[in-house]
C-alpha cells in the first residue's frame, strides 16, 4: 500500500504536479491528486516521513536530474518538479521536527541587492534549491546590505545567496559582504552570488565563497558547501 | 496523403491581383510577339495543329522556327493541365502530394554539382605558443564521383526536412560515359534513398532504361503510374525564349509517358532576362507555359510542374547569383503566378554563394530558406548543401541546411489565436499572477511536448573563442552515415542489373 502511494508521490514530482489542479507532462493526470495531496495522504496513512522524504520526494527529484542530464526534461520541467517538492516540504516540515529528523539540508537567505529589482534568476535558485531539501527564505528584490544581515542572524542560516542582473548593482553585493563582517556572521555564514554580470573572479574579489553560473551551479555549490562542508 | 513539408495556409502573395493579371497579359503578348524560337520541328508542328503561325528560319547552321502562339492556346492547356499530382517514392510514405488549393511547400536537393567539398578536423599547434593546440576544420575540393552520390543519397534518406531527391553530385569517374551515366546516377540514387527521387537526363538515348529501372523498382508499368517514383527536370527553354531542340524531344517524351516533369527555365536577370522583375516575370512565365504548352499538347492532362528557377547576374562578372534579395522576388512572384494557374510550382531556396561553410553562407541560405517557402511553392529544391552557386556540394552543410529549414518551416506556422486558445491563456496568466514567483515556466512544458517551441541550435559549439559548428555538423553528418544504407533487395538489384545496361557492378551492394 506504501509502495503504490510512494510511486504516485514519484511519477507526480516527474510531472511537476504540485496538486490537482496542475497540469503535469503527459495526460490521464486530470484531477488526479499531486504531490502535496499524495504527501498529506501519506502522512494520513502513517507512512513513515523518512520513508517519503527519501523515497518519493527525493527519488522522483533524482529521477528529474537523470531526465534533464539526458536532455529528455528541460529547465521548465525541473522547476516544476521542484516547486510541486518544495510545497510538499512545507507539509512534511513539523513531522520531521516531530520525528527529531533534520527537517531540511540547511537554511538559505537569498535576496536580489539593494536598488536591484530583477528577480527570475534568484527565483529559479531560490525554487530549485527548495526542490532540493533546503530550507529557503527569499527576501525579494531591493533588499539593503543590513536587512540581508539581520535576518542571517535572526535565522542563523548558513547561507547566503546574493542576485545581481546590473553592473551597477553588483557593488552591494560586496557591501553585503562587509555588513556580515561587520555584524562577525561572515565566518558563520557561507556567501554565493549569481547574476548576469557576475563572474568567479569578481567573487573572489569581493571575498565571496563561490559564484553560480546558474541555478544548477547555484544548487550543486549549496550542496557543496553546507552538505559536504567543504568550500 | 503526404504528410511533407510545411502547409503555408496563408502565404505570402508579392504581386496585387492586378500585377498578376498584368504578368499573364505581357507573356501572352510575348508567346505572340516576338513569340519563341523553336529548334525542334515536332513540337512546332504540334503548335501549328493547335493553331500557332511559324516562320522557318535559320540560326547559324541549324534549323529554326519562329512561332507565335496565340493566347487561346494557352486557355486551351490551362483547361487540361492537372492541379494536383503524385510523386512516388519507394517507400510509400514518403510519397508527396502536390495540390495547388493545400500549399504545402516540400524541400528538395540538386543540383548537379562537379565539386564535391570535404571537411577535416585537423589539429594545429600555435608557432608562438607550442601548448596552444587547436581543433579546426580544413577543407578540400574534388571532383564528384558515383560513390560520392550514393553517399549524398544515403545522407538524405536520414535528413528529416529532405523530402525529395534531386541528385547533387555530378559523376565524372573515368568509366562514366555519356552513354552510361543516366542509368548509373538513377540507380545510385534509387538503391541509396526511398525519398521521391528527381532528376534530368544526359542522353535521351536512356530514357526507356531509366524507366524500365523504376518500373522494375515499382512493380510494373501501371504500379510505376501509381507511384511514380521518378520523375523527370526538362530544361526545355534556353532563355531568353528558346526551345532547345533535344531537350523538347525529351519532354515529349516523357509527357507521353504519363509520368511527372518538370519545365525548368532558368533565366538570368541582367544576361539572358531583364534584371528587372516586370520583365523577368513577363518572361520567365512565358518561357514556363511553352514548355507546359509542349506538355500538354504532346498527352492532355500529363502531370506537369512550372519550373520556374530565375536568378540574378552578378554584375561584375554576369556569374549567377543566389544569396540576394531579388531572388526572394522572383521566386516569390513566380510561386504566385503558378498559384494562378492551378500548377504545382517548383522554386528554390537555399544557395549559397560562398565558396565554404561559413557566415557568408549562412546569411545567404538564410535569406531564401526563410522567405521563398512563405510564398507557397509545392517544390523547393536547390537547399540543401549547395556553395558557390550551384558549383559545390558540402554534406555538412546540407546538415546545417537541414536545420535551417527546420527554422523555416517553424516560420510557416499559423498563429494559434482563437477563442478557445485566448481563455486558456486567460486562466494561466491568472495562475501565474496569483503563485509565489510569478513564472510562466511550468506552463511551458505542454507546448514543449507538442513541439510547439523551437528547440536550440543543436551544432552551437561549446568553445568561447572558436566557432566550432563546421566541426559538430561535420561530427553529425559521420553518425548518420553510420545508419545502415536502406538498399534495393538483391532480387531487385539482380534484375536490374540482369535488364539495365550499362550499370557499373560496384553499384550493386550484393556483388561486393
Amino acid at each position: 500500500m506504501s509502495e503504490d502511494i510512494i510511486d504516485k508521490i514519484i511519477s507526480n514530482v516527474l510531472q511537476g504536479r504540485r496538486d490537482k489542479d496542475d497540469e503535469g507532462i503527459d495526460e490521464g493526470y486530470e484531477d488526479q491528486p499531486g504531490v502535496t495531496e499524495l504527501v498529506n495522504e501519506a502522512l494520513e496513512q502513517g507512512v513513515d516521513v523518512e520513508k517519503i522524504l527519501a523515497e518519493g520526494l527525493s527519488r522522483g527529484m533524482e529521477l528529474v536530474g537523470e531526465k534533464y542530464e539526458t536532455g529528455e526534461y528541460f529547465i521548465p520541467d525541473m522547476l516544476a518538479a521542484a516547486e510541486a517538492v518544495g510545497a510538499a516540504m512545507e507539509i512534511m516540515e513539523p513531522h520531521l521536527l516531530k520525528k527529531g529528523s533534520k527537517e531540511s539540508k540547511g537554511k538559505v537567505i537569498i535576496a536580489t541587492v539593494e536598488k536591484d529589482i530583477h528577480d527570475i534568476g534568484k527565483n529559479l535558485v531560490s525554487i530549485m534549491l527548495k526542490g532540493a531539501g533546503f530550507a529557503v527564505i527569499d527576501l525579494g528584490i531591493n533588499v539593503p546590505a543590513s536587512r540581508i544581515a539581520e535576518e542571517v542572524e535572526k535565522e542563523n542560516a548558513g547561507l547566503v545567496g546574493l542576485s545581481a542582473l546590473l553592473d551597477t548593482t553588483m557593488p552591494f553585493m560586496a557591501k553585503t559582504i562587509e555588513e556580515l563582517e561587520n555584524r562577525n556572521l561572515r565566518d558563520k555564514v557561507k556567501v554565493i552570488i549569481g547574476g548576469a554580470p557576475t563572474s568567479d573572479q569578481f567573487a573572489r574579489e569581493i571575498g565571496a565563497d563561490a559564484f553560480g553560473a546558474d541555478a544548477f551551479a547555484a544548487v550543486n555549490l549549496a550542496e557543496k558547501l553546507m552538505v559536504r562542508g567543504g568550500k | 496523403m503526404s504528410r511533407k513539408g510545411v502547409v503555408v495556409s496563408n502565404p505570402y502573395n508579392r504581386l496585387t491581383a492586378e500585377q498578376v493579371e498584368l504578368v499573364h497579359r505581357t507573356s501572352l503578348e510575348l508567346l505572340e510577339k516576338p513569340g519563341i524560337l523553336f529548334y525542334n520541328r515536332e513540337a512546332v508542328e504540334m503548335l501549328e495543329k493547335a493553331g500557332a503561325s511559324s516562320t522557318a528560319t535559320r540560326e547559324g547552321e541549324y534549323e529554326a522556327w519562329w512561332v507565335s502562339i496565340p493566347p487561346r492556346i494557352v486557355e486551351q492547356v490551362l483547361e487540361t493541365v492537372p492541379h494536383k499530382i503524385t510523386l512516388g517514392a519507394r517507400n510509400p510514405e514518403h510519397s508527396l502530394q502536390l495540390d495547388t488549393d493545400e500549399m504545402r511547400v516540400h524541400f528538395g536537393s540538386g543540383s548537379e554539382t562537379n565539386i564535391w567539398l570535404e571537411v577535416h578536423p585537423e589539429t594545429f599547434v600555435s608557432q608562438d605558443n607550442p601548448q596552444n593546440k587547436r581543433v579546426f576544420p580544413t577543407i578540400t575540393r574534388r571532383r564528384g564521383t558515383v560513390a560520392d552520390l550514393c553517399v549524398s543519397a544515403h545522407l538524405a534518406e536520414n535528413l528529416e526536412n529532405l523530402d525529395f531527391f534531386l541528385r547533387n553530385v555530378n559523376v565524372q569517374d573515368k568509366d562514366i560515359t555519356e552513354e552510361n551515366k543516366d542509368v548509373n546516377k538513377f540507380f545510385a540514387s534509387l538503391n541509396n534513398t526511398t525519398k521521391h527521387v528527381m532528376g534530368g537526363l544526359t542522353d535521351f538515348r536512356q530514357l526507356d532504361n531509366v524507366v524500365k529501372m523504376a518500373e522494375i523498382i515499382a512493380g510494373g508499368r501501371e504500379e510505376l503510374q501509381k507511384n511514380p517514383l521518378v520523375s523527370f527536370i526538362t530544361s526545355v527553354i534556353k532563355s531568353p525564349l528558346q526551345v532547345v531542340e533535344e531537350t523538347a524531344e525529351k519532354l515529349i517524351a516523357v509527357s507521353r509517358m504519363g509520368l511527372p516533369v518538370v519545365i525548368s527555365t532558368s533565366p538570368q536577370g541582367g544576361s539572358t532576362a531583364p534584371i528587372e522583375e516586370a520583365g523577368m516575370l513577363a518572361q520567365v512565365n512565358a518561357e514556363v507555359l511553352t514548355g507546359v504548352i509542349i506538355n500538354q499538347l504532346a498527352a492532355p492532362g500529363a502531370p506537369v510542374i512550372y519550373g520556374a528557377v530565375p536568378v540574378r547576374a552578378r554584375m561584375d562578372n554576369l556569374h549567377d547569383m543566389y544569396g540576394v534579395p531579388e531572388l526572394f522576388h522572383y521566386n516569390a512572384s513566380c510561386a504566385q503566378m503558378a498559384r494562378y494557374y492551378g500548377i504545382p510550382c517548383y522554386s528554390t531556396a537555399g544557395v549559397g554563394d560562398s565558396k565554404v561553410p561559413g557566415m557568408q553562407a549562412a546569411a545567404e541560405k538564410m535569406l531564401t530558406h526563410s522567405t521563398v517557402p512563405l510564398a507557397a511553392p509545392g517544390l523547393i529544391h536547390y537547399s540543401f548543401g549547395l556553395l558557390e552557386k550551384t558549383m559545390t556540394f558540402s554534406m555538412e552543410q546540407a546538415l546545417l541546411d537541414n536545420h535551417h529549414i527546420s527554422m523555416a518551416k517553424f516560420l510557416c506556422h499559423e498563429p494559434a489565436i482563437s477563442l478557445e486558445t485566448m481563455e486558456e491563456q486567460k486562466e494561466v496568466i491568472n495562475k501565474v499572477m496569483n503563485s509565489p514567483n510569478r513564472l510562466y515556466a511550468r506552463y511551458a512544458r505542454r507546448a514543449l511536448r507538442r513541439g510547439d517551441i523551437f528547440p536550440n541550435y543543436p551544432f552551437q559549439g561549446d568553445l568561447e573563442d572558436q566557432d566550432d559548428t563546421l566541426l559538430k555538423a561535420h561530427a553529425e553528418v559521420q553518425k548518420l552515415l553510420s545508419n545502415p544504407p536502406n538498399h534495393l533487395s538483391e532480387e531487385i538489384c539482380t534484375e536490374i542489373f540482369d535488364r539495365v545496361p550499362g550499370l557499373l557492378t560496384r553499384l550493386n551492394p550484393y556483388k561486393k
